[in-house]
């Protein structure tokens, strides 16, 4: 076990130059090139006073390196700054207001994703000729699908012609929801409020599946090879001939082993997801950090921008970084 | 000649191969209709031509937009502004990050690693969203949106490159031509990069594709190209406040060109890779 200790405690000091780089890039971004966030923020019309004033406020008028300093120096102490916009509430407030939201969409549609990709790249492993061309086309497809179309499709489909499902928004606005965790099939769970489970699974099930469907072929795609390559192996040969079923292989010893390169994915993966969020939650009008992202930027709220990009940045490193604890809590030949 | 070797990989590996057609046709038609729309588009897709929000019809094959805007028209118009700024973006991104990588890989060192993990980390980051930061703090307009592109796939392409020339760099033909006194210049042009470039077309072609669904997406939220020029992704999201009452057409058609497109340089990616790597299998 030491050596698993040691090779989490090397991944996290590893990731520290990453988020810092990510970080710098961020900068770079809002604050070198060019665009004057100033100046987009008040419009053309504004008084040399007022740009002043406004530069003063944010910082901008420090040299470069000062402002850089004060910027890390801030996300170190956890303080993204206030919002620009309506009461200048704090920035990290405001995205853990919206950050529950795209925790459950993202959770969910994981779900959906992995229970496509698994069924349908064991089929594709297993039957060759026509199901596997299907399915190798519909991963490919599945890649390629736009996210806001296939959601208005859907919307279409079953919320105007059907109706069966709504399309925007978390909840029905008649029912409550006491918010504990921010997740709300969890927190009707835990409040044992069954007509806020009802609500808030139906308003989950039409943008958890559009996204996970579009990220589902990858998926696929991955669980066809990496199962092909591990039936090919002795020990699968070995089960056989000692008679154990077909099924129990496949599930229980082939798929144990196939599961390791899908594992080792979903750090990427999980940047495809929260991008596809973004796509998904304003196609639904999910009130997450997407949606949150795209309305700051609308309204020139440039320091909430700043704060929920670097949101993003800080979260994907922690999730690669769990990834690859997970990883190798499974796999001991990583572990060096 | 080329005949030849078509039927014999038809014959090898059929599934692949149609693929790939599939692929080419697909992307070439798109870029034909590109380049014919002023002369197969039958209206100006800037003005209202007829009454807002007809259904499809022979005259309007595709209806018309909450405008009395031609969708049929927009939508040839709209395959040139993707086409222009997916394929721009991209070969930006090629050129830079192919050379970085090159030299990087070649020279390695301190800058070496130094940009391999800038870069590493901007590949970890989700690329919408670093085109969306990117595209907010320019502005709207093609040129920006290009850039916003081509930051995203810059890193791609470094990592490919810089890691075959990191294999190939140690072969024994480039070894003949230090110890036969080439230099850096020659080794790097003539040496490395041919063999480092096989895998280039592949690449691309996957990259295209993405990149087409970052465009559209970006469109999609009202970053992409500025207003009235014809876009799929922004027409899109134009016909979206009228889907709910039924308005269905002037959202789908512009979504299906953009998973079309998508899909056609998928397929000829996928296909090359097949056909082009076939013992990566």
């Amino acid at each position: 076990m030491a050596s698993l200790k040691v090779y989490i405690i090397s991944r996290l000091i590893l990731s520290i130059p990453m988020i810092f780089i990510l970080l710098t890039v961020v900068f770079v971004i809002l604050r070198i090139l060019p665009g004057d966030p100033v100046l987009a923020i008040v419009g053309m019309k504004a008084s040399e006073e007022q740009i002043e004033k406004l530069r003063e406020q944010l910082g901008l008028n420090k040299p470069l390196w000062a402002q850089y300093v004060d910027y890390v120096a801030g996300i170190l102490r956890l303080d993204f700054g206030r919002s620009m916009i309506w009461g200048r509430r704090p920035v990290l407030r405001e995205i853990m207001d919206r950050f529950p939201a795209t925790l459950e969409l993202s959770i969910s549609a994981f779900i959906v994703s992995v229970f496509i990709g698994l069924t349908t790249g064991i089929a594709s492993s297993v039957k060759s000729g026509k199901v596997d061309v299907a399915l190798r086309i519909f991963s490919i497809v599945a890649y390629s699908l736009f996210i806001p179309l296939l959601g208005m499709l859907l919307q279409l489909i079953f919320g105007v012609y059907l109706r069966w499902l709504p399309v925007a928004g978390r909840k029905s606005p008649l029912v409550d929801i006491q918010t504990i965790t921010g997740l709300y099939v969890l927190d009707s769970i835990l409040t044992l409020n069954f007509r806020g489970l009802v609500t808030s699974i139906r308003y989950l099930i039409l943008p958890s599946i559009t996204l996970g469907v579009v990220l589902s072929g990858v998926y696929t795609r991955l669980v066809r090879s990496s199962m092909l390559d591990v039936l090919s192996r002795d020990f699968i040969r070995a089960l056989k001939a000692r008679g154990i079923p077909e099924a129990k292989i496949l599930l229980k010893h082939a798929l144990k082993n196939a599961f390791i390169p899908v594992l080792t994915m979903m750090g990427l993966q999980f940047a495809i997801l929260l991008a596809g969020a973004v796509l998904t939650e304003t196609t639904f009008s999910w009130p997450g950090m997407g949606t949150f992202l795209m309305e700051r930027i609308e309204y020139r709220d440039y320091t909430t921008v700043q704060g929920t990009i670097v949101f993003y940045a800080i979260l994907v490193s922690f999730v690669s970084l769990v990834v690859d604890t997970v990883y190798a809590l499974i796999d001991p030949r990583i572990r060096y | 000649m080329l005949a030849t070797t078509l039927v014999k990989i038809y014959k090898k590996r059929r599934i692949d191969f149609l693929l790939t057609v599939a692929g080419l046709a697909v992307v070439l038609s798109i870029l034909f209709i590109a380049l014919l729309a002023p002369y197969i588009a039958p209206y100006d897709p800037y003005v209202s031509v007829d009454e807002a929000l007809l259904p499809p019809s022979p005259k309007h094959i595709m209806g018309t937009d909450n405008l009395g805007r031609d969708v049929y028209s927009r939508i040839l118009y709209g395959s040139r502004t993707v086409i222009i700024v997916v394929l721009t973006s991209t070969l930006v991104s090629l050129v830079v990050g192919s050379t970085l990588g090159l030299i990087s890989g070649y020279f390695g060192g301190k800058v070496d690693r130094a940009l391999s993990i800038v870069m590493d980390s901007l590949y970890s980051f989700p690329g919408l969203i670093l085109a969306i930061a990117v595209a907010a703090m320019l502005g709207p307009g093609i040129l920006n949106t290009i850039v916003s592109i081509s930051v995203v796939y810059i890193p791609t392409y470094f990592r490919m490159v810089r890691g075959q020339t990191l294999s190939v760099k140690n072969s024994l033909y480039v070894e003949a031509a230090v110890a036969m006194g080439a230099s850096h210049k020659t080794i790097l042009f003539q040496y490395i990069f041919p063999n480092v470039s096989v895998i280039i077309p592949v690449v691309f072609s996957m990259n295209v594709a993405d990149a087409v669904l970052t465009e559209a997406g970006l469109s999609f939220l009202g970053l992409g190209v500025p207003a009235p020029i014809p876009d799929w992704g922004f027409d899109l999201k134009n016909g979206q406040r009228n889907l709910l009452a039924g308005y269905w057409w002037i959202s789908t058609f512009p979504g299906i060109m953009i998973v079309l497109l998508a899909l056609g340089f998928s397929l000829l990616g996928e296909g090359l890779n097949e056909l082009l790597n076939p013992e990566r299998r």
